[in-house]
């Protein structure tokens, strides 16, 4: 008789289920709408899994046959994706109740979206991890298409689904060719034979390249990021808020995670690989952003220079840039979250609207509105004094420190160029002509749209506690 | 009295200078009521703060000790501990009088906009107050990584001034404003970066005792200069200086020509010269060309233009570009000289943009040829006028003269062509000045909307009463202001050119070498 596997360390994730299951079912029995309330039964669920994990055990567990770990790492990218998915799922309920497309399953699939998104953080088994990454991908498609009577909302969760379905047999592909080279799908039987192996067969290579190329679909980095405009164009805007920081936390963890740890003895292989997708991303997301008329579209390429910036920090490979992603991550979810608040609160006279035009003039009409957009996009650009400068002072000092000095040189000019859209935005609201003003915010929307612009000013002075975080969480990894 | 001198004493001077207009900028945005009412107390408000600041700013030049060359009123407090960052302030002889031009040239602003801006006027002044304070903090930060963050912190409200009061191009001048200088700024980032992996610190004072590598310190130094060039600015980088000028608002061109340039110039000093020492010798040479280049092409420049703004500007060029020759002589005349022509142009320029703001407030127009003969009917206009254009040309007796004369005396023991190449410019630039005052101020008085033009008034005349007070005084007697900097000046030196001393003694590949190794 086999033994009862320890279940401690995935309880968060096991509160997750049940509540899930269990709100389903007050959502299918009450006869009322009760997205309100699953919204915030599912918050809870979520703030009761933080609290799991941060009561629960913090040195390097691991349980379910070695599948599941759990560590520093796992922990900071978790609280991460669970306050990013959290605060989404407040966005969410405002927004689809003013459109009056509220539907009690709503705030469920986001539930079991984030439950997916916790597994593959802390898979420690190409199994495992596949199992994870499916039940978030397969959430978020009907995500995507939940607009229904939309039709493009319905084109983003087909497009999605189709290229996220392609992106998903490119993993499992690699995966497959992994096991079949390297013997084994688990994390640690990997590193083990990747550390002691000098020579390694052509087709682990191969099957890491198919891992990287699904998973650099999934963070939407070039030349993989197709998809990302579209969807995030299509579907409704607050699902796009979860889309850009819950799903981009869970899967550059998951990229570290797989990188970092297995395959870190074979840096020299997939170094160039990370090098060409940031170079790539930072770049292309900057430039293609500059002729962007839709603000959902020239979020989606920011995200994608962002998954860049980021990427770096994977690419120097070393526990210092580790840090320097986690770090940047951080400061991503706050303030992309709050970017979002603001283009949640785009509305004219009860009508939703995401034209960058839009935003003309509210500088004078919508002071509180346009100076929280100012800060986050100052913030985002990596101007001091807000927190997005300390984001981008951690990657590129991990970068020169690693001797990359040009990627940090051409990721700095990238920057240059993407900070001319983010202040074209600035100038739009506060230099162009009044248009129309939009209406006041709703109390959650507002609050977090205030939350996020102010923490960008205090992140930027006591950073300090956040990038200890962030580095004992680094030094979880197989980096040296 | 004696307790107010206590209490002065233990305060954190420097921070609470820094800070003080911040909190200030808070108190404008807590304020409620009719928009008239609400312009109105910011304006108030502006003017108490920035008064007060400097008044507050007057503590650390009566407190300095110029007998040392010693870091004064120092403070530290652990930011990033784990990372060696630190908040660490304090001000020597060379950083000290800029903190002073700063703070001096605020309140002055905040009165030169009182009618001049009249919408959005609360957004305004917070803007002032929060580019004073990131203006004042880069010149007390003494830590590499404080020292960015103001440097950059100034890009922000620089951008709103430009971009929201400013007139004709105002969008486009904004952009191309902030793009030079973030693509200059990251440069030097990277280039900090590098050095705090070197030297595992980013404390300044630190630095300064640590030796670079000679082939490290050509990239650093380049790095850097990407930076600090584009804010001098020098020629061939200067392009976005005549825009952002002639766009901006009066006062933020002001602030523009008086401090924010000075920021280039003050980097040299502070970080590239005592840092990189190696580095500084071996580009001099080029240094001196640009120099030279920025002072004879933008003077010849500035004597075509038809907007008085945009000659102004242009004579910024040429004036900046006395500086770093003088910087880069490594003679202390050079290096006092130069940081007295940049104090002197702060004042100088500022008053000459004030000079054409009260025009440009009267007849709505910059054009040269619009005006003509206001000696009849703006006396009181045209003396401010005068006594700031020759100040700019550096007559004797005036602060321009001081910089200047330093500057070519130092050049004039290093390299005789750069000094005769350099003093062509002071010839140019009488021609330029006096020329654009004979076109403004003598002449008929024909046109009939000049006719109606009123004189100086009360505002306007305590605007300008204690620039020309501060010109005559630097002027007749500079002793003091060079008895501040003088100990700082030679010990900057000593260092730099007992290394340099030792870096001629080694042998160093050309310029073309590393060009070459580059392309490899």
């Amino acid at each position: 008789m086999t033994a009862m596997p320890n279940l401690v360390p995935a309880y968060p994730e096991m509160l997750l289920a049940i509540a899930g299951m269990a709100l389903l079912m007050i959502g299918v029995f009450r006869k009322q709408d009760s997205t309100g309330l699953l919204t915030w039964l599912s918050v809870f669920a979520m703030a009761g899994a933080a609290a799991l994990i941060v009561n629960g055990p913090q040195g390097p567990v691991k349980t379910f046959s070695d599948m599941f770990v759990v560590n520093a790492f796992t922990s900071f990218a978790k609280l991460l994706t669970l306050s990013g998915a959290a605060i989404s799922l407040l966005l969410i309920n405002s927004w689809v109740r003013k459109e009056q497309i509220a539907r009690s399953e709503l705030p469920i699939i986001v539930l079991f979206a984030t439950l997916g998104m916790l597994m593959m953080i802390s898979a420690n088994d190409f199994i495992s991890l596949y199992v994870g990454l499916e039940l978030q991908s397969l959430a978020l498609y009907v995500l995507a298409a939940y607009h229904r009577n939309n039709l493009r909302s319905t084109e983003a969760g087909v497009k999605y689904f189709v290229l996220g379905a392609l992106a998903s047999g490119l993993l499992l592909y690699g995966s497959s060719l992994i096991y079949g080279f390297g013997g084994t799908t688990s994390f640690d039987g990997l590193a083990a034979a990747m550390a002691s192996a000098p020579e390694h067969h052509v087709g682990v290579i191969i099957g890491i390249v198919f891992v990287i190329s699904g998973m650099a679909f999934k963070v939407s980095a070039v030349p993989f990021h197709m998809w990302t405009p579209d969807v995030y164009e299509g579907a409704p805007t607050p699902i796009t808020a979860f889309f850009s920081v819950a799903p981009k936390v869970a899967a550059l963890s998951l990229f570290l995670q797989v990188l970092a740890g297995p395959f870190a003895p074979l840096i020299g292989q997939w170094q160039q690989v990370l090098v060409f997708v940031s170079v790539m991303s930072m770049g292309w997301g900057a430039v293609a952003a500059v002729a962007q008329t839709n603000i959902k579209r020239l979020m989606a390429y920011s995200s994608i220079g962002h998954v860049g910036y980021a990427l770096i920090g994977l690419a120097v490979g070393t526990s210092d840039g580790a840090r320097g992603m986690l770090f940047y991550m951080l400061i991503y979810v706050f303030m992309n979250l709050g970017t979002f608040a603001v283009i949640l609160s785009m509305r004219v006279k009860g009508r939703a609207v995401e034209d960058i035009k839009d935003l003309s003039g509210i500088g004078k009409t919508n002071k509180g509105m346009a100076l929280a957009l100012s800060i986050l996009m100052f913030s985002t650009a990596g101007i001091p004094p807000l927190a997005g400068f300390w984001g981008k002072y951690f990657i590129f000092q991990a970068a020169i420190e690693a001797g990359m000095v040009s990627l940090a040189v051409f990721g700095l000019l990238a920057s240059v160029i993407a900070a001319f859209y983010y202040w074209r935005l600035v100038k739009i609201m506060y230099f162009d002509a009044s248009g129309d003003a939009f209406d006041a915010p709703d109390t959650a929307t507002g609050l977090i749209m205030t939350a996020c612009s102010a923490l960008m000013v205090v992140l930027f002075i006591v950073s300090a506690p956040f990038i200890d975080a962030a580095d004992v969480a680094a030094k979880a990894l197989s980096f040296g | 009295m004696n307790a107010l001198v206590a209490f002065l004493d233990d305060l954190p001077i420097l921070s609470v200078i820094t800070f003080l207009p911040i909190v200030g900028s808070l108190i404008i945005l807590s304020i409620r009521g009719e928009e008239t009412v609400v312009a109105q107390q910011s304006r108030q408000v502006a003017l108490l703060v920035t008064g007060t600041t400097f008044l507050l700013s007057l503590v650390i030049w009566f407190g300095f000790d110029p007998s040392t060359a010693a870091f004064q009123f120092e403070e530290k407090v652990e930011w990033l501990p784990q990372y060696k960052i630190a908040y660490r302030m304090g001000v020597d002889g060379i950083s000290m009088p800029f903190v002073l031009l700063s703070t001096f040239l605020m309140p002055i602003c905040v009165l030169a906009s009182w009618h001049a801006i009249d919408k959005m006027v609360r957004e305004y002044m917070i803007a002032f107050l929060v580019l004073e304070t990131m203006m004042v903090g880069m010149f007390c930060a003494l830590d590499m990584v404080l020292f960015y963050v103001f440097f950059e912190g100034v890009l922000i409200p620089m951008f709103l001034i430009i971009g929201i009061w400013g007139g004709g191009r105002r969008v486009y001048s904004a952009f191309k404003f902030f793009l030079y200088t973030l693509t200059g700024s990251v440069l030097l980032l990277v280039a900090m970066l590098a050095m705090y992996i070197q030297a595992g610190t980013t404390d300044i004072p630190t630095l300064m005792a640590t030796k670079f590598a000679t082939d490290m310190q050509m990239w650093l130094w380049l790095g850097m200069f990407a930076s600090f060039a584009v804010k001098v600015p020098m020629w061939p980088v200067h392009t976005w200086l005549p825009d952002a000028h002639v766009d901006a608002p009066t006062a933020g061109s002001v602030i523009l020509a008086g401090v924010l340039l000075k920021m280039g110039g003050y980097g040299f000093l502070r970080l590239s010269m005592p840092l990189l020492p190696d580095a500084s010798v071996y580009f001099t040479p080029m240094v001196y060309v640009l120099s030279i280049i920025a002072v004879i092409y933008t003077s010849l420049v500035a004597l075509v233009q038809e907007d008085m703004k945009k000659l102004i500007a242009y004579s910024s060029v040429a004036h900046m570009g006395f500086v770093t020759i003088g910087i880069f002589t490594a003679t202390k005349q050079g290096v006092e000289g130069a940081i007295f022509q940049m104090l002197s142009h702060g004042v100088v320029s500022g008053a000459l943009f004030l000079c054409v703001g009260v025009v440009y407030d009267r007849l709505h127009t910059r054009e040269i040829s619009r005006y003509g003969g206001l000696v009849n009917n703006m006396p009181k206009y045209a003396f401010a006028f005068m006594i700031f254009m020759l100040a700019s040309v550096g007559l004797p007796g005036t602060s321009g003269f001081v910089g200047e004369f330093l500057v070519l005396a130092g050049a004039f023991q290093v390299n005789t062509w750069v000094s005769l190449l350099a003093a062509t410019g002071v010839v140019l630039g009488a021609a330029y000045m006096l020329y654009l005052y004979r076109r403004v101020v003598y002449g008929e008085l024909t046109k009939d909307d000049v006719k109606a033009m009123l004189d100086l008034d009360t505002r306007e005349i305590a605007i300008f009463a204690p620039i020309i007070l501060a010109v005559m005084w630097m002027g007749v007697y500079p002793l003091p202001v060079l008895d501040v900097m003088s100990v700082s000046v030679d010990n900057l030196l000593e260092h730099y050119n007992a290394a340099a001393a030792a870096h001629k003694a080694a042998s160093v590949p050309a310029l073309a070498d590393y060009v070459v190794a580059l392309l490899k």
